[in-house]
C-alpha cells in the first residue's frame, strides 16, 4: 500500500500536504517525490499522466490519484488513523473548518500568489519589467485579507478554524508565508496573524521549518537584491 | 422543530446551488433575500448578525452561522437525509466530489464571475461602459476552463464527479448559466457543455427554472435591448 505524494517547495499547498504526511509519518507511510517547476517538470507529457491540470500537489494512493490540496488532506484524514484534531468528526467543528479552506482559495491565496508571481515569475517568464499596477492591486487585496484573518477569523479563537490545529492551519500559514519571498511582510501590523504563525510553527515543528527552507532562502535573496538596487 | 434558513440573492452563483439544493430534496427551510443589488451586504445589521465577510450565501440552522457554499453543501448533504450520490459516503467517490469543488474556485468561478461583473455589474455601478478589453481577456480565460470542464472533467462521464449528480454539479452548473447575463451563452458556444448543462437542469426540475428565473428573465431583457 503506496502513498506518493507529488510536490514542490514553492508552491503553498505542496508544503502543507509535506507538513501534514511528515507530521503523521506513522499513521501514514508515504514517499516524497519531488517535481521541480522551476525546471518545468509539470509540463512535461510524463507528468500529464499524474495530473492533466499540470500542477502540484498530487497524491497517488495504491493508483488513485487526487489533486487539490482540500480534496487531499479531507481524504487523508478519513483514510487513514491520524489524531482527529486535524479535522474533527463533529458536524458543526467539521464545516467550520471547511468555510476557512473554501474562503482562502479566492482571498488569501489568490491575491498572495498573485503578488509574489506579479514580482518574481512574470518579469522572468516575459522578459518585461514588473507591473506595478498589478502589483499595487493586489497588494491592497491582500491588505483587506489580512485585516479579515486577524479581525474576524483569528478573533477570539487560537487557530483558524476553532481551539485546535486544523488542516484548515496548514492551508492558512502556508499561503501567509508566500508573499515574504516578493517582500511583503504579512507580520507587520498584524499582531494577532504574527502570534498565529509562530503558534502554528512550534506545533508543527521541526515539519514548519524543513517545508519552508527554500521560502527562507528565496526570502533572503530578494532581501539582498533589493538592498542591492538601493 | 428544527430551523433552516437561507440568506441568498438569485443573481449569486453559490446562493442559487444551496437554494437547489434544499428545494431538490425538500428541506424544509426559509429563503432571505438579501438585496446584493441594493448593497444590502454592506449594512452593518447584515455584517453583525449574519456575516462579518459580507457576503451570500449563509445559512443559519437552528443558531449555528455557516458561510461558504461548498461548506454549506457538505454540512447539509450530511445533516439532513439526502441520497447519497449528492455526497456519496464511498470514500474514492466523494474525493473525485471534493476535487470538483475545489478546482472550481479560481477556474470556472472566478473567470466566469469576473467576465459577469465587468459586463453587467460594472456599467451598473459606474454608469460607465464596460472596459471591452478586460472582458474580452476575461472571456478568454473562461473559455479554456470551460475546455478543461469538457475535456478533463467531463471525459467518459455524464456529470463532474461521476455518473451521478453531486454537489459538484450545482456549483458548475450555477455558474455555468451566469455568463449569459454578461451576453455570452455557454449553451451557444459548448455542445457538451449545452448537453451537459440540459442533462442536469431536466434531472432538477422544476426548481432549476425557478432557481434561475430571475437570471433568465434580466438575459432576455438585455438581449431585447440591443
Amino acid at each position: 500500500m503506496v502513498l506518493r505524494l507529488y510536490f514542490d517547495k514553492m508552491s503553498q499547498p505542496s508544503r502543507a500536504l509535506l507538513m501534514f504526511l511528515r507530521a503523521n509519518q506513522a499513521a501514514i507511510p508515504f514517499e516524497e517525490v519531488p517535481v521541480a517547476l522551476r525546471k518545468g517538470e509539470h509540463m512535461q507529457d510524463e507528468y500529464l499522466k499524474i495530473n492533466p491540470f499540470r500542477k502540484v500537489p498530487v497524491i497517488d494512493h495504491d493508483g488513485f490519484k487526487l489533486t487539490e490540496s482540500v480534496a487531499i488532506l479531507r481524504y487523508l484524514c478519513r483514510t487513514f488513523p491520524v489524531p482527529e484534531h486535524w479535522y474533527p468528526k463533529d458536524s458543526k467543528q467539521m464545516a467550520k473548518v471547511d468555510e476557512f479552506m473554501s474562503w482562502q482559495h479566492t482571498t488569501l491565496r489568490t491575491h498572495g500568489s498573485m503578488f509574489f508571481q506579479a514580482i518574481i515569475i512574470r518579469p522572468r517568464m516575459t522578459g518585461q519589467p514588473v507591473n506595478e499596477k498589478i502589483v499595487e492591486f493586489h497588494g491592497n487585496q491582500l491588505k483587506n485579507v489580512l485585516d479579515q484573518l486577524e479581525n474576524i477569523w483569528l478573533k477570539d479563537q487560537q487557530y483558524i478554524a476553532g481551539k485546535d490545529l486544523t488542516i484548515a492551519d496548514l492551508l492558512a500559514v502556508t499561503e501567509l508565508e508566500q508573499p515574504g519571498m516578493a517582500g511583503y511582510n504579512v507580520r507587520k501590523g498584524y499582531p494577532v496573524v504574527t502570534q498565529y504563525m509562530e503558534r502554528v510553527r512550534q506545533r508543527l515543528q521541526p515539519h514548519y521549518d524543513d517545508a519552508h527552507d527554500v521560502v527562507r532562502k528565496v526570502e533572503k535573496m530578494f532581501a539582498q537584491q533589493s538592498q542591492g538596487k538601493l | 422543530m428544527s430551523s433552516l434558513k437561507l440568506f441568498i440573492h438569485p443573481l449569486s452563483q453559490p446562493a442559487r446551488a444551496v437554494m437547489l439544493f434544499c428545494r431538490a430534496n425538500s428541506i424544509p427551510h426559509e429563503e432571505v433575500l438579501v438585496d446584493l443589488v441594493k448593497g444590502a451586504q454592506h449594512n452593518e445589521e447584515y455584517a453583525k448578525t449574519v456575516n462579518p465577510l459580507k457576503k451570500v450565501p449563509v445559512i443559519n440552522h437552528d443558531g449555528f452561522f455557516l458561510k461558504e457554499s461548498v461548506a454549506i453543501l457538505r454540512y447539509l448533504a450530511r445533516t439532513f437525509p439526502v441520497p447519497d450520490n449528492w455526497f456519496p459516503k464511498d470514500s474514492i467517490s466523494q474525493a473525485k466530489v471534493d476535487e470538483y469543488l475545489e478546482w472550481q474556485h479560481l477556474n470556472v468561478r472566478t473567470f466566469g464571475t469576473l467576465y459577469f461583473a465587468e459586463k453587467y455589474i460594472v456599467p451598473r455601478t459606474t454608469k460607465q461602459p464596460p472596459n471591452e478589453k478586460r472582458a474580452a481577456n476575461f472571456l478568454k480565460n473562461y473559455i479554456t476552463v470551460l475546455n478543461q470542464v469538457e475535456t478533463i472533467w467531463l471525459k467518459d462521464r455524464p456529470f463532474v464527479a461521476g455518473q451521478d449528480v453531486s454537489i459538484a454539479d450545482l456549483l458548475a452548473a450555477s455558474e455555468m448559466e451566469q455568463t449569459v447575463l454578461g451576453g455570452y451563452d455557454v449553451k451557444e458556444h459548448h455542445p457538451k457543455i449545452k448537453d451537459y448543462l440540459e442533462r442536469v437542469r431536466s434531472g432538477l426540475q422544476p426548481h432549476y427554472d425557478d432557481v434561475h428565473s430571475t437570471l433568465n428573465k434580466l438575459a432576455l431583457k438585455m438581449k431585447a435591448t440591443k
